[in-house]
């Protein structure tokens, strides 16, 4: 049993920087208004220095306060001031443990430690901060414990760092600064002008200038539409296209540097516990994600990037990147290298041999006209009451929808093979999923009326993690899916589906069919 | 052990087009069309009071003859009574085999299910004050899947449905050792 331990000590100082950083502002706020006359200056130094102080004191005691243990099965976190906590996670229940340093601990050489269990998305766990050799340590430590806790019990005082660093693994996957900025270019955004946005709305809180007032903007654009007006059409057109091209220019631009701040030296590597993801450029992360826990792939991609051949890979698991998102392990990267990591993590994805299903033709058909049918409705009042003519809009409409619902057929289908399960959907930006039989909680058949007037129906799969279905698959191919993954989920109990893969990777998905002619004795 | 359960139902096939080579439901307690009749009452009392007190606001107006709202009402409510819990109850059905437990349920909306009892995190048999007086309780079976987290199978018989809780707990003891 190890003692009780506390985070490291520099931990004190951002936090009182921290509550020094939320008191700048109301500090400013104060030296600009006109509270206390010519001694605001001072009320405001005042204020920050309380600030500080309460800051540094309330850091101080918070860091006194909390203690981890890290103990045979589990590890510890008491915290608290006055309202004492104690929090326990059992080593086999931690999903994956990831380290991320933000800019400043950055500076200090911190890091803080994540701990995720996959229970209500966030993480459950965090010990800020730690030195970056501490936090590996714990880490590797953890998992260790992990994965010794069925095996062997004693042994356990040998401190980790003496065993030989398996981190280093095999580099499975990196971004280069050159293809970083290519995927950059595709990142288009335009959210810097909502960041505008909430600026102008914060300068209109602390300054004088009323930016909601209208007349102040109809005066500005009156005098610059008299010059507008003098410089004659050509040199107007020339002004839109002008225009036009800075919006491009500041969405490609932003674009390329939030992606560079978000992936900037992305790794991706393949240690024999699992893999690792580093990436960030100032908010460095590290994640360690246990290859058995991997249950389901997504590739993505976007409408644009798909025509260049550029695709997207995230893991499906229990644990999750901030925003409830799949962890992803390749955001930018060709298929050859997306079907290398997939075989890394025990999937193979589908290729020639795979026997696609498309959905139910007359699934496509009844989409094709509901969607059409709400046009052609909408046309009904507008040949009534609208201009003559302009009822052809929305017929028009109707019949793209059709031609769009044929064209979108194509690309929904679903597969199965001895262990995986498939599906695909989505024209212009296709998006795969592949699931381990294996690894599935139940099977759903759902139908509302008209697919069950029309015979077919969507399959719902429950993943851990995520959600995987099949749309528009005829009513007995629905029905065999079913029976044919059940068969495979049933030979094999829940406690045993978390067993780590061995050297071979694929031995837990061939070891289920074994196991399925057991099961049926064993009952 | 797995046939425990199967003797103790009350064995009706469904005998409509459910039957589908998947095998027959199971029907459930015939307290559990009673119970959703009950519920369904209670639900309606709220939109009858209301009709009610529109009924009287407007009669002092005197413009529309008595019983035009109240009355259209009742009679969806009644209707709505009467025929929507028996076909509830029609819909719903449910198989257990040696492994896993199948559920069927939806007027309009089908959904059948299939839960394997190795993917059964943690069981639940609940009761609520209505189900207590009918003697019925509902099996919610708990997976890890974000879809189906949890599978709920109401209006089993009180009995049945802690025996089938032992059964299927008995199944992932005997998986796990």
């Amino acid at each position: 049993m190890s003692e009780p331990q506390r985070t490291a000590p520099v931990s004190v100082v951002l936090g009182a920087l921290a509550s020094v950083q939320s008191a700048v502002i109301g500090a400013l706020a104060i030296g600009f208004s006109g509270i206390g006359g010519s001694g605001r200056i001072w009320i405001a130094l005042g204020t920050l220095v309380a600030a500080t102080v309460i800051g540094a004191g309330v850091a101080y005691v918070k860091w006194r306060r909390l203690t981890y243990t890290i103990g045979e099965a589990d590890i510890r976190v008491e915290s608290g001031i006055l309202s004492r906590a104690a929090r326990s996670i059992p080593y086999e229940r931690i999903q994956d443990v990831s380290l991320e340093a933000k800019p400043l601990p950055r500076l200090f050489g911190l890091v803080a430690v994540k701990f995720e269990t996959g229970a209500g998305g966030g993480e459950d766990l965090a010990l800020e901060y730690l030195t970056t050799k501490q936090g590996e340590a714990l880490r590797r430590l953890v998992r260790e414990r992990r994965d010794d806790t069925s095996e062997t019990a004693p042994g356990l005082a040998a401190p980790a760092a003496a065993r030989p660093e398996d981190e280093d693994g095999e580099v499975l996957y990196a971004l280069t600064p050159r293809r970083l900025l290519t995927f950059g270019l595709f990142e288009f955004s335009l959210a810097v002008f909502a960041v505008l946005g909430g600026l102008l709305q914060y300068v209109d809180n602390i300054s004088s200038v009323d930016i909601w007032d209208v007349d102040l903007w109809r005066r500005w654009l009156a005098e610059q539409g008299e010059t507008v007006a003098t410089i004659g059409p050509m040199a107007q057109a020339l002004g839109a296209l002008a225009g036009l091209v800075g919006l491009v220019l500041i969405g490609v631009v932003t674009g390329v540097a939030r992606t560079f701040l978000r992936d900037w030296g992305f790794t991706l590597t393949r240690s024999p516990r699992g893999f690792r993801r580093q990436r960030g450029l100032l908010t460095r992360t590290d994640v360690v994600m246990p290859a058995h826990r991997v249950q389901g792939l997504v590739i993505g991609t976007g409408i644009l990037r798909h025509r260049f051949g550029w695709h997207s890979l995230s893991f499906v698991s229990l644990a999750q990147d901030s925003e409830n998102e799949s962890h992803v392990v390749a955001p930018f990267a060709r298929m050859d290298e997306i079907a290398r990591i997939a075989g890394a993590a025990g999937f193979c994805l589908p290729d020639a041999a795979t026997r696609w299903q498309r959905a139910s033709k007359r699934h496509r058909t009844d989409l094709a006209v509901r969607d059409a049918a709400a046009f052609v409705l909408l046309a009904i009042p507008a040949a009534i009451f609208a201009p003559l003519g302009l009822f052809l809009i929305p017929l028009g409409a109707a019949v793209i929808a059709v031609g769009v619902n044929l064209y979108a057929w194509e690309f929904r289908r679903h597969a199965i093979d001895a262990a995986h399960v498939y599906a695909s959907h989505g024209y212009l930006s296709p998006r795969q999923e592949v699931a381990t039989r294996l690894k599935l909680h139940s099977v759903e058949i759902a139908q509302g009326p008209l697919a069950r007037w029309r015979g077919y129906a969507t399959v719902h799969l429950g993943l851990a993690g995520g959600t995987f279905a099949m749309h528009g698959v005829p009513l007995p191919e629905a029905r065999a899916l079913r029976r044919a993954v059940i068969e495979t989920i049933a030979a094999t109990d829940y406690s045993r589906l978390d067993a780590p893969l061995t050297d071979e990777r694929d031995q837990a998905l061939s070891a289920a069919q074994p196991g399925l002619s057991a099961n049926r004795l064993a009952t | 052990m797995e046939t425990a359960p199967a003797s103790a139902l009350s064995a009706q096939p469904l005998a409509d087009a459910d039957d589908d080579g998947e095998g027959t439901l199971t029907k459930l307690h015939p307290n559990y069309a009673h119970a959703l009749r009950v519920r369904t009452t209670l639900m309606a009392v709220p939109f009858l009071i209301g009709a009610l007190v529109l009924e009287l606001v407007v009669r002092d107006e005197g413009v529309i003859a008595q019983g035009i709202i109240a009355g259209p009402v009742l009679l969806i409510a009644i209707l709505l009574i009467l025929r929507i819990p028996a076909r509830r109850y029609g819909a719903r059905g449910y198989q257990m085999s040696a492994d896993r437990l199948r559920v069927v349920r939806g007027i309009l909306f089908r959904s059948d299910t299939v839960v394997p009892f190795g993917r059964v995190q943690h069981i639940d048999v609940d009761q609520g004050p209505l189900e207590r007086f009918f003697g019925i309780a509902t099996l919610t079976l708990h997976t890890a899947g974000n879809h189906n987290a949890s599978v709920a199978l109401p209006g089993l018989g009180e009995d049945l449905a802690r025996e089938m809780r032992e059964t299927i707990r008995a199944h992932i003891r005997r998986e796990t050792l």
